[in-house]
């Protein structure tokens, strides 16, 4: 985690746009954090976490994808970046490395 | 099924507009699925959740410009950052520009203001354009003279007789001091007894009590500051106190001090007229011209229509005895002339104060212009160094548009960093201009015609001052420029030598009449006064006690060795102010219109002032029958056309007078006028001043204190205040010698702005010719040949100054001068001096420069190309 630090919304957020790779937006994260989570999620949070997420090169963005149930407007379409999906293999790296470390007695 | 309005107002009103589509887009999709999944209502209140939790800042925040301001900004910074550079590089300049201009914009303001305020006389009066004085012209034998004072019979009669054309009508006395006291404190105010209705005439603002208090017989009004420094924090309504030790009167009423710059400023108290009449002898009549009326004409009536209808008001009650021989003319004097056109010759307004706002006026745009054109030539002069810049900036892609604007917000920077100092300058003269002109002037900060003026008259001389240099440098082709082969026209400095011309005549005509007028000061001051003013001191009588046992007083002072001699008379020596008619004499012209200066005095009073006895003898208490002799002045004598005069019978109303010596003459009024025939008799009681002589050999402070110890025995009351004679005599020059001063101080500085102008020119030049004058050294040119070279320019253009200058100020000057019968002549050598003068202080400008151009060593100069 050389310098970028990511809070654990933030994380969860950058999990939700691989999950979704390809339809990646505001709604439809939400919609994936509450199934996955089971837990209700602000949209304002939401849309901060990626632009927070953007500013620091873990995903990129475009508009586009525009549907009826929208009334016609578009979508920002998020993708994660090289950068954060090796941000993301590295944070599970560090978790697992971690696991491993615990003795199994404690375990039971 | 629509989510809430105001939600989606309030995430536009917001919202970064980048960021709305996607996020309504959200908003919208969520809405419509939670519809389905959970309810209308649920749906409504997450909507809601979510448009809050996007209100964050993160997301509010508007989205970054690339590009952030936009290029032409950047080219008026560069045109700021230009014109600070010019600034500080030629720092002379820059100095000699700013500092003229700030001093020519601080005298135009002083003098602005000091005008604004002339004007403002009296207008806080709300009826102020309706109230009058009643005026009269009488003619006699040697003229019509104007007063102010009226009988106190004309007010009833105005009232009876002409009551349709008048509001108000109102007698009343001339202020004075009195003195006012509560038990044993004691306080010498300046009051006026007036008839009731002049307190709705001034509409005074009544903090205790009511405006008719005054109707009560025996009441009086106090100012708010009177009311303090008697009563302290006590209430003061309905409490007893005296005036003058004599009249008891009961305080009806406090008034708020009336404003200031006003006629009435001074009134600290107004006590009911009828105090007044009641303490008059009873054959005080028409004939005794000693209050004055006051009037709030009607509603519906016009000044010049009442003027003219009250004209014989006094003329139909004197028609059967003396008075109708002068012809009284009543008119009335509206109180918006009361201030500035009170002076009257002939019967005639003749202006007044007028004359010298006029005055002040004009030398306050001359200064200015002076300042103006100053700032003009100088950076026109300037300017043409800067011919490449205008050639770069035109190769590089400007517009000639951009050019004129880039110099016209140059002039403008500069004229704005002018004003400012100015402003500076004023606030820091300000107190002391206040006190020479007697004014109470303050800064109108809040007066916005103050800012409209002075953002104008900025923005007018930066236009005037920048469209030189903002028009014809904008015209230059840049290729001429930039090759060298750009010349300057030959008469491009044609106009800077007529601004010249223009400022140095105006300064020498500024400096010629200065000297004039000191010159008929100086004039007046010298002529022979007729009497010894010297260690004369007087002071007027407040105690009848004084008068009753004048005889004593007087022993006492003298017995005390400090003092010489001790006189009464009923108007002081350096002012006599009672005038007397009606008087018969062998040889009098029939129904001739006499008029005589009187000065009722006491037997000593010529030995006192050392008068010179040119004829028979001076009074003398040996003769009993002086009490009823006269002394007649030479001028009097001239009047009555006696060849002898010592001996002569002169009837005056019952009692028959005989002349027992004639005076030369003694300069007791104007002292630029000639005397006027006077008569000086004996009387003991009809006295007002006492005047005494300190002994020369004693310290004048120690005899004053042993004269106030005496005069407290007499007056216990009231405070000893006098005056010294000579200070008194020097107070009639006081008028002209405050203007003298005051155009001297502007002639100054209007010969300093234009040598800063000239100086600033002058190396500007000298400048410009280092080559030609490094050629001229090589060649063998000496440095006294260089310097009359170099100045002959500027003398030339002086010399036309002076040939301008001088017909004009003669005639200007010789037309003021007429107002005076005793004058000064204009003498030759006024013009001779202030010419060379003018010569000189050219010269010593331009030669600073010119030497140090000659000084110069060619080699440096030619040096480079």
């Amino acid at each position: 985690m050389k310098g970028t630090y990511l809070g654990e919304f933030e994380e969860v957020v950058l999990l939700a746009v691989a999950i979704r790779s390809g339809d990646a937006y505001g709604a439809a994260i939400v919609n994936e954090i509450e199934q996955q989570m089971n837990r209700s999620v602000n949209l304002g949070a939401v849309h901060s976490a990626l632009s927070r997420l953007q500013e620091k090169g873990l995903v990129s963005s475009e508009m586009g994808g525009m549907t009826a149930e929208r009334g016609g407007r578009r979508k920002r379409l998020y993708s994660v970046t090289a950068y954060g999906r090796r941000a993301l293999e590295e944070i599970r790296q560090l978790r697992n490395q971690m696991w491993d470390a615990i003795p199994n007695p404690a375990l039971t | 099924m629509k989510p809430p309005k105001f939600a989606t107002f309030l995430l536009h009103l917001f919202s970064s507009p980048h960021r709305t589509e996607e996020m309504e887009g959200d908003l919208e999709e969520l809405f419509q699925e939670r519809i389905r999944e959970v309810g209308l209502r649920q749906a409504q209140w997450r909507y809601v959740r979510d448009v809050v939790s996007l209100l964050r800042p993160s997301l509010i925040k508007r989205q970054e410009h690339h590009y952030p301001r936009p290029t032409n900004t950047t080219m008026l910074r560069n045109y700021l950052t230009i014109a600070f550079r010019n600034l500080t590089k030629y720092k002379g300049y820059s100095a000699i520009n700013i500092a003229g201009l700030a001093t020519g914009m601080a005298v135009a303001i002083l003098i602005g203001m000091w005008v604004w305020n002339e004007f403002a006389y009296n207008k806080s009066y709300a009826n102020y354009g309706r109230i009058a004085r009643v005026m009269q012209n009488q003619t006699f034998d040697d003229g019509v003279k104007t007063w102010t004072g009226q009988a106190m019979q004309l007010a009833p009669e105005l009232r009876s007789s002409y009551g349709s054309h008048f509001k108000y009508v109102v007698t009343a006395d001339y202020p004075g001091s009195h003195l006012l006291s509560l038990g044993t404190k004691n306080i010498s105010n300046v009051g006026n007894f007036m008839e009731p209705d002049i307190t709705e005439m001034l509409a005074l603002t009544m903090l205790k009590g009511t405006r008719s208090g005054l109707r009560d017989p025996s009441s009086v009004l106090l100012s708010e500051t009177a009311a303090k420094s008697l009563f302290g924090d006590t209430d003061p309504l309905n409490k007893l106190i005296t005036i003058d030790k004599k009249i008891p009167v009961k305080v009806t009423g406090v008034y708020a001090d009336l404003p200031a710059n006003s006629s009435f400023q001074e009134l600290m108290f107004i006590a009911p007229f009828e105090l007044k009449k009641k303490g008059l002898p009873d054959w005080v009549g028409w004939g005794n011209s000693w209050f004055q009326t006051l009037v709030q004409i009607a509603d519906n009536a016009n000044m010049e229509t009442v003027s003219a209808a009250i004209k014989d008001a006094k003329l139909n009650k004197v028609r059967t005895n003396d008075d109708a021989r002068f012809k009284p003319v009543m008119f009335l004097l509206p109180m918006s002339k009361w201030h500035l056109y009170s002076e009257f010759r002939e019967g005639v307004n003749v202006g007044g104060q007028i004359q010298y706002v006029r005055l002040f006026s004009i030398i306050g745009l001359f200064v200015l212009l002076l300042a103006c054109i100053n700032f003009m030539n100088l950076s026109t002069a300037r300017s043409e160094k800067r011919a490449k810049e205008v050639g770069v900036r035109k190769a590089i892609g400007s517009v000639r548009k951009q050019i004129m604007l880039q110099f016209f917000s140059e002039s403008l920077l500069i004229v704005s960093v002018a004003f400012i100092l100015a402003l500076m300058l004023v606030v820091l003269v300000l107190p002391a201009f206040n006190a020479v002109a007697d004014r109470h002037i303050a800064m109108p900060w809040s007066n916005p015609l103050f800012w409209i003026a002075a953002v104008g008259f900025s923005v007018f001389t930066s236009v005037v001052a920048g469209s030189y240099p903002a028009i014809y440098l904008s015209s230059f082709q840049p290729v001429k420029v930039l090759k060298g082969t750009f010349r300057v026209g030959r008469f491009a400095a044609l106009p800077r030598k007529v601004l010249v011309v223009v400022q140095f005549t105006v300064s020498i005509t500024l400096i010629i009449g200065t000297l004039i007028v000191f010159q008929q000061i100086d004039f007046a001051k010298n002529r022979p006064v007729g009497y010894d003013r010297s260690n004369l001191v007087s002071f007027w009588i407040k105690s009848d006690n004084l008068i009753n046992h004048f005889n004593t007083f007087r022993e006492e002072l003298l017995n005390t060795g400090f003092i010489e001699e001790v006189a009464a008379t009923d108007s002081p020596v350096t002012y006599t102010g009672v005038t007397n008619s009606g008087l018969e004499w062998r040889g009098k012209i029939p129904n001739m219109a006499d008029e005589f200066v009187t000065l009722r005095v006491t037997h000593e009073f010529g030995k006192m002032v050392g008068w010179k006895i040119k004829e028979g003898r001076d009074f003398s208490k040996e003769f009993a029958t002086d009490s009823s002799g006269f002394v007649l002045n030479e001028a009097a004598v001239a009047y009555m056309g006696f060849k002898k005069p010592i001996g002569e019978i002169i009837k005056w109303g019952d009692g028959t007078y005989k002349v027992v010596g004639v005076v030369k003459n003694l300069i007791t009024q104007s002292p630029y006028e000639p005397v006027r025939q006077t008569i000086f008799f004996i009387n003991y009681k009809r006295i007002s001043l006492i005047t005494f002589k300190i002994n020369p050999a004693k310290s004048a402070p120690e005899a004053l204190a042993r004269v106030e110890a005496i005069y407290k025995k007499y007056d216990p009351d009231n405070e000893f205040n006098y005056k010294f004679t000579d200070q008194e005599y020097a107070k009639k020059f006081g008028e002209e010698e405050r203007i003298g001063k005051l155009a001297s101080f502007f002639a100054i500085l209007a010969i300093f702005i234009s040598c800063l102008g000239l100086f600033g020119l002058a190396s500007f030049v000298m400048e410009q010719r280092t080559k030609e004058i490094g050629i001229r050294k090589v060649m063998g040119a000496s440095v006294s040949n260089l310097w009359q070279l170099l100045s002959k320019d500027f003398v030339v253009l002086v010399i036309i100054s002076l040939l301008i200058a001088i017909p004009a100020t003669w005639y200007y000057m010789h037309g003021w001068i007429q107002q005076y019968t005793y004058r000064t002549e204009i003498s030759w050598w006024v013009f001779a001096a202030s010419g060379a003068g003018a010569l000189l202080i050219t010269l010593l400008t331009v030669s600073f420069q010119s030497i140090k151009a000659a000084l110069m060593n060619p080699i440096k100069s030619l040096r480079s190309e």
